[in-house]
């Protein structure tokens, strides 16, 4: 503790009071009745095992979660208020739980934190400055140009204390920032922390930490358990108040007695070596590469039975791959691996009957309660129905997870879901587990206590362990370690031979030394990220006038996201090129494959008559382009069943005698029966059999009376404007255009804002100055170019490939496309705002936009001509107006004059879209 | 194969589907209002078509003529001077404009054969053609009887009688109901498998299953018969509340035969959406492939323009399709009262088309998870 920390802490400056607050995630209290003081300046800890609501905290305290209960005054301002929240949200920096959660992992490294200056309105020169000092001070200037995703944890949380630290901020929230990262790691961000903190005095810090003996060198720590406040003081004020030597030892013994009773010291027997000589794990110059990349070099090692075997390394050093081949995920590029002597094979189940895995990343159903999952993976592994209640129960017992069984992991913190992570892997009796860094992110107690069942499993029952961790303590509790690094296994031995080696005391050093010699070693392979030598001063100038005022409305800001989006966009040029050809391709395939003039009719004659006149009047309908004869009918009950089979679309019947009784002047009558299951070609056959049956009538009186007679007293002479040759094409291609923009452009927006909700990184929009507005217009603009962009070849494809002329003013049908443009990405946007899931988004879009773009915008019928529902939709519908703006400029030659009740319609569509999508979307999670 | 694993794995995803509330009334919008709003929008082929009449003759016959076009195939005439033809027309408020000349009545009475003009908007092709023939025959039909009362000439010899079998008015709204559910079937099939596959991947949640003993071909079939579920449910209750019983479509077929065969095509297209699920490494890929497939299924099977009438290359790629298959049956079985004897070939090409994409995906199963990033 420093000496001005102390000054600090008598001051009694406050970050944050908290009064009476209260959380609660459907039936789950997270917060209850919790009031603090946090003081300002210092070093801030809060400790505490998985699940008492330490991430509530931040998350309240930060303003990403709105408050339900109680008062929250952070940095002298009510968090209730929106302007409050708006004003110091820039002074806040919050790094929240999980790897990397808030960057974008398609974006490099210099984008990320290039995108958060951007946000928070530095000008591009203060913000180059400032990446490249922080990029340097954090070592990774090396790494600039590679995506977050493909970098390793402790570089990605490096990564996110960047985008963290770029706006000067006078509270700096981490929410268990070194889980997940290894040692070596681990060290270099203390160290760098402890430097920014040295040359910015007044920045209070506030960690939420699993390691108790990181929390051992904080200022000032707050015990936290089920919702409340267990104590607060200095390390050293705690440690005294429960006369414990150790930090561990004194959380435990400030848990309420029936809590506390539940924690026993880990108590490993040693092993029986008999069993040395049946390997439950070989592998033999196992190597992974991925194009140029090997992952995994030639890693050898033999795990005997019941044995358990850690794995150690640092964060992207090839200990998943390893795993993923020995699980028969991965095939191996080169190499062998047995697993209990069988070679390893993706389709042999009843080897995965034996085993039990668990990944690093929470890989189990998030839509399941804890519950259903457990019962889900126990019938998947075939146990009993009649057992399953009964294991269930066990495992929820044995790691804690009672309280829980009816909530959804999501709702879970971290540690309790890695609780239920390893219950789902162990709930079949496994013989051999494969876990992935288990314990990262749990707490003390709950880390004993799943390592006295791991030693219990061990030796009892003689189940093979194969684990990897980043907690030295653990790695001392198993039988052998190997350390791996860069795709290679350094060193395979026990835990106390590895010490005596490097003549060190700790483990931790002994590893640490280990790696420090293979980088020194393989210094033209930058994977470390060591160098981080420049100072880190945050404040340029005096504290406040170095920030930029924030505006109600920021350019920058919004650009930021256009950046990020269209980033984005570029990266995955499959879909770019798929949105851009399938457009092009959709128009082809629909403008040519709709076809509105309905021909190539099958019909077929009952002919009773068998005359002469009969067959001329067969003649005149086959003879025409609509009608194609099929095989005669000759019963009623053929003419039934051919139409009922579809085979037929007419059936006529001429009668006996009907070439007789025609010469002699009698009333006779033709039969023909349509098809009218479709309708509109219904309407259309029986518009041709009228009419060819009128021209034969007019025929034969010609030859019967002579060609003095005229047939008809006087003609209707139709005339087909706009489309004189009534070309499908000429009126369906400019239809295409308002049809094929709308199902593109929303598609590609929809997602963009409900995928930030699904992977996390939506918490950006809730604590940083971003407006909704600036959010949604900043992700709009990128995809508005490339609607444009559509739009233009679109038009050059019509006019040139399908020759479909443009009379019309181009400028006119270009304005009117921007307008429509905008609409349709807002529709997009809007139904990205209010739906959870990505499934909903697809589904919601395809809704909403292919029906009422398809059948009620008036591409075939027009909208006039509607009623009711569909009607109305119509009438509102932005694919209507340009739709008529597009047929009018293409076919009509219609100007803006004409048009402008159509673009009036767009121009209010815009705004009133964008309304709605703002007004959906939530500044602050609920 | 274990059946338990494919009905445990199948319970998982009617789960994750009740999740999500905003999925479920999107569902039920699709089945219910949705319907709805298809058919009732247009009741019949022509329906309300808004017609001008310019009459110069002002005589009894062109009245005649003028009284002849009513609801609810026109909208009542609007009278107007031949100078407002073109105006009207381009702004598209009429898609017919009929001009009776001056002394129209006199010079037929005379036999000098006149002519009446009828422009048409030709750009509204689903009006243009079947309202041609309308305002054809009714103004033909007017001027006969009109000449016949003044010249007692003797009736035309052949009568032809026209009787439209399956649905005797040419309703549309039946029409448009039934084709209506039949898209949304489609759509939220392959919308649902394939991006159920995308979000178990996204999530790691697949990888997880593949450690367990359970085969791809467990894990794609559970997604197939718990999709299908949804959507054969939805599809039941959409045709006997909304299709039966609010629109009081009369359907003439088998019901059940026709619910069969909509299993049958789930099969089919719940494969189409694993196959595309694996085509995709992300969602919003997904969603690009979504729109070139939906697209041309919902315009180009038969279900919006007869399918006859297109170019033939596109009726033979459509035969790829399963909707094209899944129309066919649905009007023989629904509109012709066709039983299992004449729809027969359609169920076989369904299930043979739904088993090579299902055989597909299964092949690309695994290599798309070591694919994904």
């Amino acid at each position: 503790m420093t000496a001005s920390a102390l000054s600090e802490l008598n001051d009694k400056r406050l970050v944050a009071v908290l009064k009476n607050v209260s959380l609660s995630y459907g039936k789950t209290q997270a917060l209850d009745d919790l009031s603090l003081d946090i003081p300002a300046g210092i070093m801030a800890g809060i400790i505490g095992p998985d699940g008492v609501g330490k991430s509530s905290l931040f998350s309240l305290i930060s303003g990403a979660h709105a408050i339900q209960h109680g008062t929250i005054e952070v940095l002298g301002g009510d968090m209730r208020k929106q302007q409050h929240r708006q004003s110091v949200c820039p002074r806040i920096a919050y790094m929240p739980q999980g790897l990397g959660k808030n960057l974008y992992h398609t974006l490099s490294v210099f984008e990320n934190v290039d995108f958060f200056g951007r946000l928070f309105g530095h000008d591009r020169h203060e913000r180059e400055q400032r990446i490249s000092e922080l990029l340097e001070a954090t070592g990774l200037t090396a790494f600039a140009d590679r995506p977050a995703g493909k970098l390793s944890g402790g570089m990605k949380q490096k990564l996110g204390l960047c985008c963290a630290l770029i706006h000067d901020p006078d509270l700096l929230i981490l929410d268990e920032p070194t889980t997940g990262v290894d040692p070596l790691s681990r060290r270099q961000f203390w160290s760098l922390i402890n430097r920014i903190r040295s040359d910015n005095p007044g920045m209070s810090v506030l960690v939420a930490t699993a390691y108790m003996e990181e929390a051992a060198d904080f200022d000032w720590l707050v015990a936290m358990n089920q919702g409340k406040v267990l104590t607060t003081g200095t390390p050293q004020q705690i440690l005294e108040h429960t006369s414990t030597s150790s930090l561990e030892s004194a959380f435990i013994a400030l848990l309420p007695e029936e809590q506390r009773q539940r924690h026993q010291p880990v108590v490993i027997s040693s092993r029986d070596e008999s069993a040395q000589d049946e390997f439950a794990i070989e592998a033999d110059k196992l190597t992974r590469r991925f194009g140029h990349f090997t992952a995994v070099d030639q890693v050898s090692f033999r795990i005997p039975r019941g044995e358990i075997f850690g794995f150690l390394g640092s964060n992207g050093c090839g200990k998943t791959t390893t795993m993923k081949m020995l699980t028969g995920l991965l095939a191996a590029s080169e190499g062998k691996a047995r697993l209990f002597g069988k070679i390893i094979d993706p389709h042999d189940l009843s080897t995965r009957q034996r085993v039990g895995y668990m990944t690093q990343s929470f890989s189990l159903y998030g839509e399941l309660t804890v519950k259903q999952n457990l019962d889900l993976h126990a019938r998947l592994f075939k146990l009993p129905s009649h057992s399953i209640a009964a294991r269930i129960d066990e495992m929820a017992k044995r790691f804690e997870l009672e309280a829980v069984l009816d909530s959804l992991p999501d709702a879970l913190p971290l540690g309790q879901r890695q609780r239920l992570s390893l219950a789902v892997a162990m709930i079949h009796g496994p013989e051999m587990l494969i876990l992935d860094e288990p314990t990262s992110g749990v707490d003390p107690i709950a880390r004993d206590v799943f390592w006295q069942i791991m030693v219990d499993l061990a030796r009892q029952d003689g189940v093979t362990i194969f684990i990897s961790t980043h907690f030295m303590n653990e790695a001392e509790r198993c039988d052998r370690i190997s350390l791996m690094h860069a795709g290679r296994v350094l060193v395979t031995d026990t835990p106390e031979n590895l010490k005596k080696a490097r003549n060190t005391a700790s483990l931790e050093d002994a590893f640490v030394d280990y790696l420090q010699e293979e980088v020194r070693r393989t210094e033209n392979l930058p994977m470390t990220d060591e160098g981080a030598k420049n100072s880190i001063k945050t404040n340029h100038k005096s504290d406040s006038s170095s920030r930029v005022p924030l505006t109600d409305f920021s350019l920058r800001r919004l650009y930021s996201y256009t950046r990020r989006e269209t980033l984005e966009l570029v990266r995955d040029p499959i879909r770019l090129t798929m949105a851009m050809l399938g457009t092009l391709l959709l128009m082809f395939v629909v403008g040519y494959g709709i076809s509105l003039d309905v021909e190539d009719l099958k019909f077929a004659v009952l002919d009773a008559d068998q005359s002469a006149t009969s067959r001329d009047y067969t003649l005149n309908l086959s003879g025409s382009r609509y009608f194609i004869e099929q095989p005669a009918l000759y019963s009623h009950a053929e003419l039934e069943q051919r139409m009922q089979s579809g085979e037929l679309s007419l059936a006529i019947e001429i009668p006996y005698g009907f070439g007789r009784d025609l010469a002699r002047g009698r009333p006779v009558e033709i039969g023909a029966w349509i098809d009218g299951s479709m309708p509109t070609r219904g309407e259309n056959i029986r518009g041709y059999v009228q009419g060819m049956h009128s021209h034969w009538l007019t025929m034969k009186s010609r030859e019967i009376l002579g060609s003095s007679v005229t047939a008809q007293p006087a003609s209707i002479e139709a005339r087909f404007r706009y489309n004189p040759d009534v070309k499908s094409l000429v009126a369906m291609v400019p239809a295409m255009i308002p049809l094929l923009l709308m199902l593109i452009l929303s598609m590609l927006t929809a997602l963009s804002v409900v995928r930030e909700k699904e992977l996390g990184s939506i918490v950006n929009l809730y604590v940083t100055p971003v407006s909704r507005l600036e959010f949604l217009l900043g992700k709009q603009l990128p995809y508005i170019a490339l609607g444009m962009l559509n739009f233009v070849l679109l038009v050059l494809f019509a006019v040139f490939i399908f020759q479909v002329p443009l009379s019309g003013s181009f400028l006119t049908l270009t304005f009117a496309a921007l307008l429509y443009v905008f609409c349709a990405t807002s529709l997009g946007l809007l139904i990205s705002a209010f739906t959870r899931s990505q499934i909903a988004a697809l589904f919601g879009t395809a809704l909403l936009t292919l029906i009422p773009a398809v059948q009620f915008s008036g591409m075939i019928d027009p909208v006039s001509s509607m009623q009711g529902l569909g009607r109305w939709i119509g009438e509102v519908y932005p694919a209507t107006h340009f739709l008529t703006i597009s047929r009018g400029v293409f076919s009509k030659g219609l100007s803006y004059s004409d048009l402008h009740s159509a673009f009036t319609a767009l121009f209010i569509a815009v705004p009133v879209l964008m309304l709605i999508g703002v007004m959906l979307l939530k500044k602050q999670e609920r | 194969m274990a059946i338990s694993n494919i009905l445990h794995l199948g319970v998982k995803e009617l789960r994750s589907l009740l999740r999500d509330p905003v999925l479920m009334i999107f569902i039920v919008y699709a089945f219910s209002l949705s319907i709805y709003a298809a058919a009732t929008a247009m009741i019949d082929s022509l329906n309300n078509a808004p017609i001008a009449i310019v009459d110069d003759d002002r005589s009894p016959l062109s009245m005649r003529i003028v009284d002849a076009f009513y609801p609810p195939y026109f909208l009542p005439p609007v009278l107007i001077d031949q100078h407002e033809i073109d105006g009207r027309m381009d702004m598209g408020i009429d898609t017919f404009a009929l001009h009776i000349p001056s002394n129209f009545q006199r010079d037929l009475l005379a036999g000098h054969q006149p002519v009446i003009q009828l422009n048409i908007d030709a750009t509204r092709m689903g009006q243009a053609f079947t309202g041609n023939n309308y305002v054809q025959s009714i103004v033909s039909g007017e001027i006969d009887a009109f000449v016949q009362r003044h010249r007692q000439e003797s009736v035309t010899p052949v009568d032809l009688v026209l009787r439209a079998k399956f649905n005797p008015e040419l309703n549309s709204q039946w029409f448009g109901a039934v084709m209506e559910v039949i898209n949304n079937i489609t759509m939220l099939s392959i919308i649902l498998t394939g991006a159920a596959l995308i979000r178990e991947r996204e999530h790691g949640t697949l990888e997880h299953l593949l450690v367990m003993p359970v085969t791809p071909f467990e894990i794609m079939a559970s997604k197939v018969w718990a999709m299908a579920l949804v959507v054969i449910t939805a599809t039941a209750l959409s045709l006997w509340l909304v299709v039966q019983t609010w629109l009081a479509v009369p359907i003439q077929g088998s019901v059940w035969l026709f619910l069969l065969g909509t299993l049958f095509h789930l099969f089919a297209t719940t494969s189409l959406g694993i196959f595309l699920g694996t085509v995709a490494r992300s969602m919003p890929q997904f969603g690009i492939l979504l729109v070139m497939i939906l697209l041309p299924l919902q315009v180009l099977s038969g279900a919006s323009t007869p399918r006859e009438s297109m170019p033939d290359i596109i009726q033979s790629i459509m035969l790829l399709a399963p909707d094209t298959h899944f129309v066919i049956l649905a009007q023989s079985i629904l509109y012709r009262g066709a039983g299992f004897s004449e729809v027969w070939p359609q169920f076989l090409i369904l299930l043979l088309l739904g088993g090579v994409l299902f055989g597909v995906s299964l092949s690309r199963f695994r290599k798309t998870i070591a694919s994904m990033a």
